[in-house]
């Protein structure tokens, strides 16, 4: 049973997909297809649940195309979590994009849903992958699927994104995480994920540190700098490609790779008994810190976010680099949490251009009072995002400090804090400049003050709903905490 | 009744050569081109369903010996299927047969009615004597199928409507003549020392004059003629042009199989008829073919990104893509071997369906200039669909068939413990994203020409093909049974003789 | 050594003849004639090889017991016609390449296309309907 509800979780988005190319003509019918195919996978996925909580990993293989190595999909507690943020969120962005797509009158839209499910497909197959080369085959599948979405206006701006988007993924994918693959295969003989790692033996100090950086860079969706330069760019897509892709699945995916990586591949005692992380845990920081000042400095909210987003991935990455229990929870609970909250200012964001279609933030003064709901959402959202209670984000900060006490790196804990203060500097500030900034004059004699001018129902209810999920998040901390375990070597406590 | 289908399975090779022998001159006697094209097709579809009834006979193992006339070898010709063969003779029958399909619609535009049959039965013709080449066991046979496939073939480049087609085609002439005629000493030396041309007597006979200089001669000249015919690096020199400027489906049939069976000759010739042993251990090609198949390689894939015509561009990326298969033969390992017989069947397929593509694709501009298939991708978009899907798969992106060759070929370098030929592959494939992208950021992105903003999407008959080969892409990157698998078992057979 | 071993000698200055004219030569026809050269090198090293001493034709006939191996004899009587089909088909290209470009030599077409190139860079494959009629004629 479980088999043939693993074979769904892929092919449910594929043949939903399919399904909207015949109703091209008529909008109703394929939006409530997206719907029900989006509600479909989530509960698929949540149907996992009770198998891998029994501490079960059923496992299937689809075909072999080398020898001796399968396409496999075995589902493991990390891979869930991935699995059950995308598709979850998937269903609210759909009804999200609908309003979106229409309120903004985009076009092509049925080709920009099919892409939308089929990069929903790759992350579930990346979320599910059992080996590396099923990771690597649905990683650059979703590279693939994204682009059309991200050069979805083609114009010149789409168009350049779009080629930078493409280039650097695809040069990181190829140059450096299909070598690292590879080699690992060679050297090990196998490239399948297991607990504890497979690299163990088999590699001296130095080839583990060569690989693992060749990992980390060459997985270009984890935008570790100098590689993060496609995110910002990718930012020209409709806003909800933004929103469920460059902050959940493809950069998740990219963050998660790294982690699954690190502990099935390497195994965390390895990690830390060869010091392989040195220089992936010090550009991670790096990245970490650069990216946050960065964002203070840009006055487009999306790229904002999105150089906030290239900062929170990197926690991901210091959580896995510092290869001990707690950071590897605070990194894992980091991809839900960071994507909740990320989602949520992205829907505010989209939700604004549709509203206004302003984009800049000096011109959001006093736009609060306006769009109440959507600014306490962006609010509720930059909370958690920044890592204050009680929101979801907290957990992951938290965990992810003590994981960074325990290694001793008292340098990192404190640009972990620093880069904090940024983030309460560059997304607070946009609040504040919303509710207490008083509109421009000019633009507030169109309407009367006090009138409320919220995006359509589409939009601004996911956005409520998103906003909800970050506080129910930090309610559920410790059962994530329990579900998570598992992942984690036996020896350790 | 029973005996008639058994007896027919019995001559099965004999029937695959005939098929398409016959039906050339057949196709010659009518002056209606409509007519011979429907005989040719048929002749070559026949032949792919024998191919495959050939495939499932070997698919267990063991191998064919047909004897030709009846006439037991070593005097009389023999016909040699084992599983290599299989694979080959699939290629060329199957991707020959999906061009042929394809091909009234492009001829149609650029040749008088009666002038196509004559090249119907030229086509046909080469796709005989290349599947000749691939059934023999005789050595001098391969020499003249070799040929009358080289004669064949600068016939179809001539015809090609640009005047540096003939140019290009006489240089060729040139080379390929050199190239067989080099095999031909170096046959005629393995028979002074032997007394025989039947190719597994030679592999008996040949171990006891390992130490012979005129064996040592032999097998210079075989290498030299054999690089000529494969167009490899450096001997590529005749390649690009002869494949910018021949008759645009026409290149498609090319690129997949003649340099591709030239290349099987080769692992034949140099596997199991000289000996692995001789011909690495002793002759030391290795040193050779490593070293100038990689530069092969890089060069060549740099040469491509720099390019303004789509057709040449994708001609300097076939010498790079026969450096992949050098290569992978040069590792000697099983890895290595199933790259290259892998890649064979994966590039012919690949190459093919996208200079078919491209070939729809100047149907309707009549030119392969970069500048003119700007913003194709969405006056014609189905083409252009197909076109992106194979070049990706060229590029060797997973779920294409070729990251599964590129996957054995890393492997076998890393295998030996050769990072730095690793890291070089993984550059090239740098360089394939590089030039595949170029022609898809123009295809897509830049603004139509206004003489060819209204132009249709291709005739279905093109079409279809095209994406034949962009779905048999995708399929033969996950299910590799037949590809990998199957080379996998030959790479282990030709490893084991030695 | 150099009188026994005569017919190779032969072989082997013919072939080296023959390639230095096939490389050295402009002339299409040229080239042709020089691969003919080369070609006769190797059917007469074939030819070469099937003698045997002292042997007759061999043609079974009481008295006669050494004669030359025929086979190599029937070998290159097929490369022979192959030899013949390659010269026609080379010839039959170059009366061509004359009828386009009215030169055989080939700087002079390399130069012709080269020019050609300079001139209309965008419309490299098209050629004007006139020389492609005369072609079909």
């Amino acid at each position: 049973m479980t088999d043939i509800l693993l074979y769904a979780s892929l092919l449910v988005p594929l043949a939903g997909g399919l399904l909207l190319l015949t109703q091209k003509d008529s909008a109703n019918t394929r939006d409530v297809i997206s719907i029900i195919t989006a509600t479909i996978l989530f509960l698929i996925i949540l149907s996992f649940y009770p198998t891998v909580l029994a501490g079960n990993s059923p496992s299937i293989t689809l075909a072999e195309p080398i020898q001796g190595l399968g396409i496999v999909f075995t589902i493991e507690p990390l891979g869930l979590l991935f699995a059950t943020v995308a598709s979850g969120l998937w269903i609210l962005t759909t009804i999200y994009a609908i309003g979106y797509m229409r309120g903004a009158n985009e076009t092509n839209q049925t080709r920009f849903f099919l892409c939308f499910a089929i990069s929903i497909a790759a992350a579930i197959g990346i979320a599910f992958a059992g080996n590396l080369l099923t990771l690597f085959m649905f990683y650059e599948m979703l590279t693939i699927a994204t682009y059309p979405l991200v050069t979805h206006k083609g114009n010149e701006a789409a168009r350049q994104g779009g080629r930078v988007y493409l280039g650097i993924l695809m040069f990181t994918s190829i140059g450096f995480l299909l070598f690292a693959i590879l080699w690992t295969y060679s050297l090990t003989g196998t490239v399948e994920f297991k607990p504890g790692g497979i690299l163990q033996g088999h590699a001296s100090p130095t080839v583990a540190l060569i690989l693992l950086t060749l990992f980390a860079f060459g997985t270009g969706k984890a935008a570790l700098m100098p590689f993060h330069r496609w995110l910002p760019s990718a930012m020209v897509a409709p806003t909800p490609v933004s929103a469920l892709l460059h902050a959940v699945a493809v950069v998740k995916a990219g963050v998660f790779t790294v982690l699954k990586i690190t502990v099935y591949v390497f195994g965390i005692d390895f990690i830390a008994d060869t010091g392989a992380s040195t220089i992936i845990l010090w550009v991670a920081a790096f990245t970490l810190t650069t990216a946050s000042i960065v964002a203070l400095t840009k006055d487009n909210l999306k790229a904002r976010l999105a150089y906030s987003t290239v900062g929170q991935l990197s926690y991901v990455i210091v959580g896995a680099m510092l290869a001990n229990a707690a950071g590897i929870i605070g990194g894992a609970m980091q991809i839900a949490m960071h994507a909740m909250g990320k989602i949520t200012l992205f829907f505010c964001a989209g939700a604004i251009y549709v509203a206004t279609k302003k984009t800049e933030i000096s011109q959001l003064d006093g736009l609060g009072h306006r769009m109440p709901f959507t600014f306490a959402a962006f609010f509720v959202g930059s909370l958690s995002i920044i890592g204050l209670p009680p929101m979801g984000g907290a957990w992951s900060k938290w965990f992810l400090l003590i994981g960074a006490a325990d290694a001793e790196q008292w340098i990192l804990l404190g640009l972990l804090l620093l880069s904090s203060l940024l983030n309460v500097v560059y997304l607070l500030s946009i609040v504040g400049r919303a509710f207490f900034v008083p509109l421009p004059a000019n633009s507030a004699t169109a309407l009367p003050a006090g009138t409320i001018q919220e995006a359509p129902l589409n939009c601004v209810v996911p956005l409520c709903l998103t906003a909800t999920g970050c506080v129910v998040l930090f309610l559920f901390g410790d059962a994530l905490y329990n579900f998570l375990q598992p992942i984690l070597p036996k020896t350790e406590p | 009744m029973s005996q008639i289908p058994s007896q027919l399975v019995e001559q099965l090779p004999a029937i695959q050569l005939l098929l398409t022998l016959l039906a050339a001159p057949i196709c010659s006697m009518f002056r209606n081109g409509d007519l011979s094209w429907r005989i040719a097709t048929v002749a070559s579809w026949a032949s792919v369903a024998c191919a495959f009834a050939l495939l499932h006979q070997v698919w267990g193992g063991g191998s064919i010996s047909y004897e030709m006339g009846g006439w037991p070898p070593p005097w009389g010709i023999e016909v040699v299927i084992d599983e290599l063969t299989a694979i080959v003779l699939l290629l060329v029958t199957l991707f020959g047969a999906l061009v042929m399909t394809a091909l009234r619609e492009s001829l149609s535009s650029i040749m008088r009615h009666q002038r196509q049959s004559l090249y119907y039965t030229t086509f046909l013709l080469c796709m005989a004597s290349l599947i000749g080449i691939t059934i023999t066991g005789d050595a001098f046979n391969v020499f003249v199928f070799l040929e009358i496939s080289s004669l064949a073939t600068y016939t179809l480049i001539a015809r090609g409507r640009d005047r540096r087609a003939l140019t290009a085609a006489f240089r060729y002439l040139i080379m390929g003549t050199i190239g067989a005629t080099f095999i031909l000493i170096a046959i005629g030396f393995m028979y002074m020392l032997t007394g025989t041309l039947n190719m597994a007597d030679l592999s008996e006979r040949l171990p006891e004059h390992y130490d012979n200089k005129v064996l040592h001669a032999s097998f210079a000249f075989f290498t030299i003629g054999i690089a000529l015919k494969v167009a490899m690096f450096p001997l590529h020199y005749w390649l690009p042009n002869a494949y910018t400027y021949s008759p645009k489906a026409t290149t498609a049939f090319l690129a997949a199989t003649a340099t591709k069976v030239s290349l099987y000759v080769m692992i034949r010739f140099i596997f199991d008829v000289y000996g692995v042993e001789f011909a690495f251990g002793q002759m030391q090609l290795g040193t050779l073919l490593v070293p100038l198949s990689i530069a092969g390689i890089l060069v060549a894939s740099l040469t491509a990104v720099f390019q303004d015509d789509a057709k040449r561009l994708l001609a300097w990326s076939s010498v790079a893509q026969l450096g992949y298969m050098a290569l992978g033969i040069a590792l000697l390992n099983a890895n290595g071997l199933t790259s290259a017989v892998t890649h064979m069947f994966n590039h012919a397929m690949m190459k093919a369906g996208l200079f078919l593509a491209l070939a729809t694709m100047i149907y309707r501009t009549q030119s392969s200039s970069l500048a003119s298939l700007s913003g194709i991708g969405r006056t014609m978009p189905w083409t252009t669909g197909a076109f992106a899907i194979l070049g990706i798969g060229l590029i060797g992106v997973p779920f294409t068939a070729g990251f599964i060759s590129k996957w054995y070929l890393v492997s076998g370098a890393l295998d030996k413990d050769w990072l730095p030929v690793a890291v070089l592959l993984i550059i090239s494939s740098l360089m394939a994203i590089a030039y595949i992208g170029k022609m898809l950021d123009v295809m897509y992105f830049k603004p139509a020409p206004s003489e060819f903003a209204e132009i249709k999407e291709g005739p279905k008959s093109m079409l279809i093909p095209c994406w034949i080969f962009a779905l048999l892409t995708l399929y033969f990157g996950i299910d590799t049974r037949l590809t990998a698998g199957l080379a996998g078992r030959v790479a282990s057979n030709l490893l084991g003789a030695s | 050594m150099i009188v026994g071993l005569f017919n190779y000698w032969i072989v082997i200055v013919l072939m080296m003849a023959g390639l230095y004219i096939v490389m050295s030569s402009g002339h299409l026809v040229k080239k042709i004639i020089g691969l003919n050269v080369f070609q006769t090198s190797v059917f007469i090293f074939f030819i070469s090889m099937g003698a045997v001493d002292g042997g007759t034709a061999p043609i079974l006939k009481d008295g006669f017991t050494v004669f030359s191996n025929p086979l190599p004899h029937v070998l290159i009587l097929t490369a022979i016609v192959v030899g013949v089909a390659t010269t026609a088909l080379g010839l039959a290209i170059s009366v061509r390449v004359f009828e386009a470009y009215g030169t055989v030599e080939e700087d002079e077409i390399l130069a012709i296309d080269r020019d050609n190139r300079e001139r209309e860079i965008s419309v490299s494959t098209v050629v004007t309907e006139s020389s492609q009629n005369e072609r079909d004629q």
